[in-house]
């Protein structure tokens, strides 16, 4: 496989996968379960989502390990299996995708906060990071993708032990951002000059921002980025905003209606995009004609 | 500087050792210990609350302030309970079942506390029952609930339903929040109240036990 930055290098944008959560939940994933239980018991679910992203287009499929780290397995009791986890989401993948798609190790927050202001320590965050990014590379995830930060301090941690595991690898890192009158934010209070100065200061090789918004507020979060770096971006959307339809959760933006969003990203030169939270394999495959319209 | 304003000040700068401090200068001073909640700790927390609310400062701002908050409450709260000061009403908050997330309702908890009510903070991954069940023993008029997560949303529903089924609807009010919880979800589940963030929170909480 060509080595992702290089493809990147090319210049035309890249497209993903969409969302994993929203589409476990159709396949029975209950409130309260670890969405992370279903790579041990039930793989061949990831391998159905796998091929559905696969067949619509995306050219980086992203694991089931979003909670993946032990910290975050331990709400469920499953820290001593951060090894099979992970190793697990990736072989399924793998299985799916051989070589026609980059498999995207996911890695999300611990759900702890850091010292001083909460009360977990940076080493143990590093700690958990180092021991979930070891069994994705191992298992042969083509890169790290660190996302839904939003703490600075966290997402550093998540990058220097992915540099420090899988130095092989590249990085990609994105926040979560909130539109306040006063500019974009995280929850933490990170804006988006401070997010990609810190980003890349600890060596992250793609910026960007994925969930919190519908596809409109990431435009302006896209262009937010581009004034700040010329570095590739990430940006992955979540399908609206979701609404409670009749009892039901529906996120309200259709694969018409983001397409249009993602013509105006690939026109900012945003290296990779694709979807969160609400987005299908038929948002995916809307997605790649933007590209291939243009091609 | 009048020693409750440096009280209130530090508590700002989330300077919990200072704040205790200051707390027990205060005590020591003879000064009531309900001056001393208002006048400095509350004072401070309201500044907080304002700043956070106009997005000047964040989470981790606000938690520093809260952590010197509870620093100075702790010394307080001996003399407090005995001179049997009434609070603003008491609140029982939770994560919903199956909810491990606790960032937001621990923001609420603390700008709750901060406005001077009574918390009764049951964690995450709170079971229906428990909620109805805390508000009855506690004699609570109000229950929030706070989910993260689309798939747990709909246990507020239950909690709605069972404070019903109880005919606890008039005694207890009940205020949800959340990422994917609007205004709208709210009012079809028929809980009284949304809070859109921690602050709105709040002025909605006074509003349901008729403070404001």
């Amino acid at each position: 496989m060509e080595p992702l930055l290089d493809r990147l290098q090319g210049g035309r944008t890249m497209i993903g996968d969409g969302a994993w959560g929203t589409q476990l939940m159709e396949r029975g994933l209950s409130a309260g379960q670890c969405p992370e239980s279903f790579n041990l018991e039930t793989p061949e679910a990831l391998a159905e989502i796998a091929q559905q992203y696969l067949d619509a287009g995306a050219e980086i499929l992203t694991t089931n390990t979003f909670g993946g780290s032990p910290l975050k397995l331990r709400d469920y009791g499953l820290d001593s299996e951060t090894e099979r986890v992970n190793r697990l989401a990736v072989e399924a993948l793998r299985a799916v995708a051989g070589e026609r798609a980059y498999i995207s190790g996911s890695v999300g927050p611990t759900g702890k906060l850091l010292e001083p202001y909460g009360d977990t320590s940076r080493d143990e965050i590093y700690a958990a990071f180092e021991r979930q990014i070891d069994a994705l590379a191992n298992a042969g995830a083509d890169l790290i993708c660190v996302e839904t930060m939003i703490d600075l301090g966290e997402a550093t941690a998540a990058i220097q032990a992915a540099k420090n595991v899988a130095p092989e690898l590249p990085v990609v890192a994105a926040m979560t951002f909130d539109p306040t009158p006063r500019g974009f934010f995280t929850v933490m209070g990170v804006d988006i000059p401070a997010a990609v100065a810190g980003l890349l200061r600890e060596g992250a090789d793609v910026v960007g921002s994925n969930c919190g918004n519908g596809s409109e507020t990431m435009v302006e979060v896209a262009r937010g980025f581009k004034q700040c770096t010329d570095r590739p971006l990430i940006i992955q959307s979540n399908a609206g905003l979701p609404e409670n339809r009749a009892g039901q959760v529906v996120y309200p933006e259709t694969p018409e209606i983001m397409a249009r969003r993602v013509e105006q990203l690939i026109e900012l030169g945003v290296a990779i995009v694709g979807g969160c939270c609400g987005t299908t394999p038929d948002h995916i495959r809307a997605f790649r004609r933007c590209v291939n319209g243009r091609a | 500087m009048d020693l409750l304003k440096q009280l209130s000040e530090a508590l700002q700068q989330g300077d919990h050792q200072r704040v205790a401090e200051l707390t027990r200068q205060a005590i020591d001073q003879q000064v009531p210990a309900e001056s001393i909640l208002d006048d400095g700790l509350l004072a401070g927390m309201n500044v907080i609350g304002e700043r956070f609310r106009r997005h000047e400062i964040f989470l981790p701002e606000v938690l520093m302030a809260a952590k010197a908050m509870y620093s100075g409450l702790e010394l307080l709260k001996p003399l407090l309970i005995k001179g049997g000061i009434p609070s603003q009403g008491k609140v029982v908050i939770g994560s919903v079942q199956g909810d491990l997330h606790d960032i937001g309702k621990n923001l609420v908890g603390i700008m709750l506390t901060g406005a001077g009510f009574e918390v009764i903070d049951l964690g995450n991954d709170v079971a229906p029952e428990r909620f109805v069940e805390t508000a009855i023993a506690e004699e609570a008029p109000v229950i929030g609930m706070s989910a993260l997560l689309t798939t747990t949303m709909s246990v507020m529903k239950q909690v709605v339903e069972l404070t019903r089924e109880r005919g606890l609807s008039e005694r207890v009010k009940i205020i949800v929040g959340g990422a994917p919880v609007s205004a709208q979800f709210a009012n079809e589940i028929g809980a009284d109240a949304h809070g859109f963030d921690a602050a709105n929170a709040v002025d909605r909480v006074k509003m349901l036990v008729g403070r404001v």
